[in-house]
């Protein structure tokens, strides 16, 4: 099942193979941009054929190759052709929430849209959770899910859930189907809308009746929607404006968000930024977008960035902001983020220009069109006037990075430091693998501990933080990118969430690897409880580390799940286990890692208070230099 | 705050007006009036909203409408440049010794008696809402029964047509 892509100097070494082309990050060259159908476009006469049929061959004709879902009532008719697919790869989950999560992972590492499907009722509310997160950070993703039949809508008939109504909120757009005829139409719009602009979840909610219906199929369908016609090139006079912008700024920083990555956009991105030599700050949305290693690299911003990120945005006298969206957890308290900056925001959705912060130059489009065009712009500027002298600015922030460095105490109750061992699989797997976060502490070490260098490379659930992001996830990156190492970096909390999708990586043979980074609790917000109310340790304490039941025994859920299961508990095993771990390929492996559970993530913004307040250590805030 | 009016051009598909008053209540805008209805374009909707907001929450509603898949157009109205009306249908109570008093009111304000029965009148009104409460107020003392009211309706002025520009497919 290879799609060619890269393969990581950790599977090389487990395997020969010829040696891999350079990553490049374009868009996926399947689709033909000037028709608004994905796919090849092929021309399908018109055919009969029943709904359920167009469903799968319409699917097919979209370029489709891998779908997860999990069937039930109302979209059986929709199962039967599809177990005559010789196209449609279906995975089936444990649960449809999986379902959406593997849809996702898939769409963040392929940059193609992931496709789920559930039944009505139960089978569709199980999904909201994958929609609303898949929402949230714009992934491209189509939910197909069966409905009963349309003389029973409003009926409260058995497993009816007006799932058109409950994911109003967090869809790009929704579709009721009950007529078959249109479902070739809805589809090809379903992928245009999702993939198009600024991506995000579509649902294509199918009566059942539609799918028992005949129908006339042909290829391609018109798709014409008057509402929807994305704006993708920016405004030339304001690519201009902001040149002039960059030209005048002592203090310039990038802030990069997730946008860039989802425009494949980051090579556009180092020209510019080269061109321009200020320091270039990744959200937890854009790591790796911009080169971990890079010099003008300075970190992550926010509640959990480091000094440099979170200062350089702080003092800067101007935001270049690409595709990021001022989230609450970047700016901290709105009104005393970055006052002194003025702020240049180029976003593919207008809604998000002026929404937190007021944009001086507002630039709509896509980073994929406006970067180039920035560039080019700034280039004239340069060669007009004299560049700049940005070397002040510099040496503030090098010697912030070089004061405050991200890093971590040992713990002192003789476990591992769970930093460490994230740190050791970021180092040990290498740029190319694939790391897949939870949601918690363990998430925010894995976006400060590991090397991000590429692009795709790092996946987590940012906007909506659900826990139990991690496993299924990483299941659909896995299947997206099957010669690449993929890393579930997951908490003991998380991990119990949804772990029952390890029955579906074994059964299909979807090696991931899990690491459980253990502290027998909800990290985070222990970590909180510790901070703000007084160690008072209310319900997040989950047994499942040292000196505890261990309920569950991971290494014993793995054993029953037919994966591989580690367990690691000391320092001086950490990178064996790891690589024990990557020499395994032909099953999935879980790792439990028990480490200690006092280890708390810094730096930290406390909420509620300027990003001017952060501390580098409880109660520690950096010594600043006075300006001159 | 000041309130602002929007012309909201949609297709005319199912759930199109929940997708735009679910989009008001969970990005927390205040709604003052709401009306919809057909326009001279067959699959076309307008819907008429009141909103109060300012500055850049003005802007971001608009926005937000503008992403909405069935949303085609969007303009705001201005009093001058625009008529808007509302519409009231008020019954009111209305004996033999009240009946003449209470028609002669409704006379001043242009507005029909359009049922009588033997102790009350339906009165139907049609005006800004500043004209339409001022007619309440005239009717209050005969005692109110019923009112029953619709939102804002608006149209800009001139021979420009909103749905003009959103034909036009790209």
């Amino acid at each position: 099942m290879s799609k060619g892509s890269p393969i990581s100097p950790a599977l090389l070494a487990a395997r020969p193979a010829p040696p891999a082309a350079p990553a490049r990050d374009t868009a996926p060259a399947r689709d033909t941009p000037a028709s608004a159908v994905r796919g090849p476009n092929n021309v399908v006469a018109p055919t009969r054929m029943l709904g359920s049929a167009a469903i799968v061959r319409s699917l097919e004709e979209l370029g489709v190759d891998d779908v997860f879902g999990l069937p039930g009532g109302a979209i059986l008719p929709t199962y039967d052709p599809l177990l005559a697919s010789t196209k449609l790869r279906h995975i089936l989950v444990r649960h449809e929430q999986g379902a959406g999560h593997a849809a996702q992972g898939y769409a963040m590492v392929t940059g193609r849209p992931g496709v789920c499907i559930a039944t009505s009722g139960p089978g569709a509310t199980n999904l909201v959770t994958a929609i609303a997160d898949a929402h949230m950070d714009s992934v491209p993703m189509v939910a197909i899910t069966g409905q009963v039949s349309s003389a029973f809508i409003g009926s409260d008939a058995f497993q009816e859930a007006d799932i058109v109504g409950i994911t109003m909120p967090i869809t790009k757009h929704s579709y009721l189907v009950t007529d078959a005829q249109d479902i070739p139409r809805v589809l090809a719009e379903a992928f245009h809308i999702a993939t198009t602009g600024r991506p995000g979840p579509v649902l294509v909610d199918v009566a059942k009746d539609a799918q028992q219906a005949s129908m006339t199929f042909s290829w391609p369908p018109k798709v014409d929607i008057p509402g929807y016609r994305p704006v993708v090139r920016g405004h030339a006079k304001q690519v201009r404006e902001a040149a002039r912008l960059i030209g005048a700024s002592q203090r310039p920083v990038f802030y990069v968000g997730g946008g860039v990555v989802k425009g494949h956009a980051s090579a556009e991105l180092k020209e510019l930024a080269e061109l321009v030599g200020a320091p270039v700050v990744t959200t937890l949305m854009a790591r790796g977008v911009f080169p971990d290693s890079h010099q003008q690299h300075v970190g992550m911003p926010g509640m959990h960035g480091s000094v440099s990120a979170v200062t350089a945005l702080q003092q800067a006298d101007l935001l270049i902001t690409l595709g990021a969206r001022f989230d609450d957890r970047v700016t901290g308290v709105l009104s005393s983020f970055a006052p002194n900056a003025k702020v240049i925001h180029a976003d593919i959705d207008p809604a998000e220009i002026s929404k937190n912060r007021t944009a001086d130059v507002p630039i709509v489009g896509s980073v994929k069109e406006i970067i180039p065009e920035l560039t080019t712009a700034v280039r004239d500027t340069f060669e007009a006037q004299a560049r700049p002298d940005i070397s002040a600015w510099w040496r503030t922030i090098d010697h912030l990075r070089e004061t405050y460095p991200v890093g971590f105490t040992q713990p002192d109750d003789g476990l591992s430091a769970p930093q460490q061992v994230i740190k050791r699989i970021g180092e040990l797997t290498g740029p190319e693998g694939v790391f897949v976060s939870g949601v918690g502490q363990h998430q925010m070490w894995a976006a400060q501990f590991i090397r991000y260098e590429r692009p795709h490379a790092w996946l987590n659930s940012g906007g909506l933080g659900t826990m139990g992001y991690s496993v299924p996830a990483a299941m659909g990156a896995k299947v997206g990118n099957p010669d690449r190492v993929v890393w579930a970096i997951d908490g003991d909390g998380c991990f119990q969430m949804t772990n029952q999708e390890l029955a579906t990586c074994v059964i299909n043979n979807i090696p991931i690897k899990v690491a459980v980074i253990n502290n027998s609790s909800l990290g985070m917000v222990r970590q909180w409880q510790t901070l703000f109310y007084e160690g008072r340790y209310s319900n997040t304490d989950l047994n499942t580390g040292h000196d505890t039941v261990r309920v569950p025994d991971f290494v014993k859920l793995a054993d029953a799940y037919g994966c591989v299961g580690l367990r690691c508990e000391r320092d001086e095993d950490i990178d064996a286990t790891i690589q024990q771990a990557l020499a395994i390929n032909d099953r999935p492996v879980v790792i439990d890692f028990v480490v200690s559970r006092d280890s708390m993530v810094w730096p930290m913004v406390p909420s509620g208070v300027s990003n001017d307040l952060i501390q580098i250590a409880r109660n520690m805030t950096p010594t600043w230099e006075q300006e001159d | 705050m000041a309130r602002h009016t929007l012309s909201v051009l949609v297709e005319d598909v199912p759930g199109v007006l929940t997708r735009v008053a679910s989009l008001f209540a969970r990005r927390a805008f205040n709604i003052n009036s709401l009306a919809v209805g057909p326009t001279e374009i067959a699959g076309m909707s307008r819907i008429t909203v009141v909103v109060e907001a300012e500055g850049d929450l003005l802007e971001q509603v608009t926005k937000q409408l503008n992403k909405l898949i069935n949303v085609l157009k969007i303009v705001e109205l201005t009093t001058e440049q625009s008529v808007q009306r509302d519409h009231v249908l008020i019954k009111v109570r209305a004996d033999a010794a009240t009946r003449l008093q209470v028609t002669q009111a409704a006379d001043l304000f242009r507005a029909s008696v359009v049922d009588v029965a033997i102790d009350s009148l339906i009165i139907e009104a049609t005006g800004t809402p500043e004209k339409l409460s001022a007619l309440q107020s005239v009717l209050e003392p005969f005692g109110i029964r019923e009112i029953v009211q619709s939102g804002t309706l608006a149209i800009g002025r001139g021979a420009k047509s909103m749905s003009d520009r959103a034909l036009r497919s790209a």
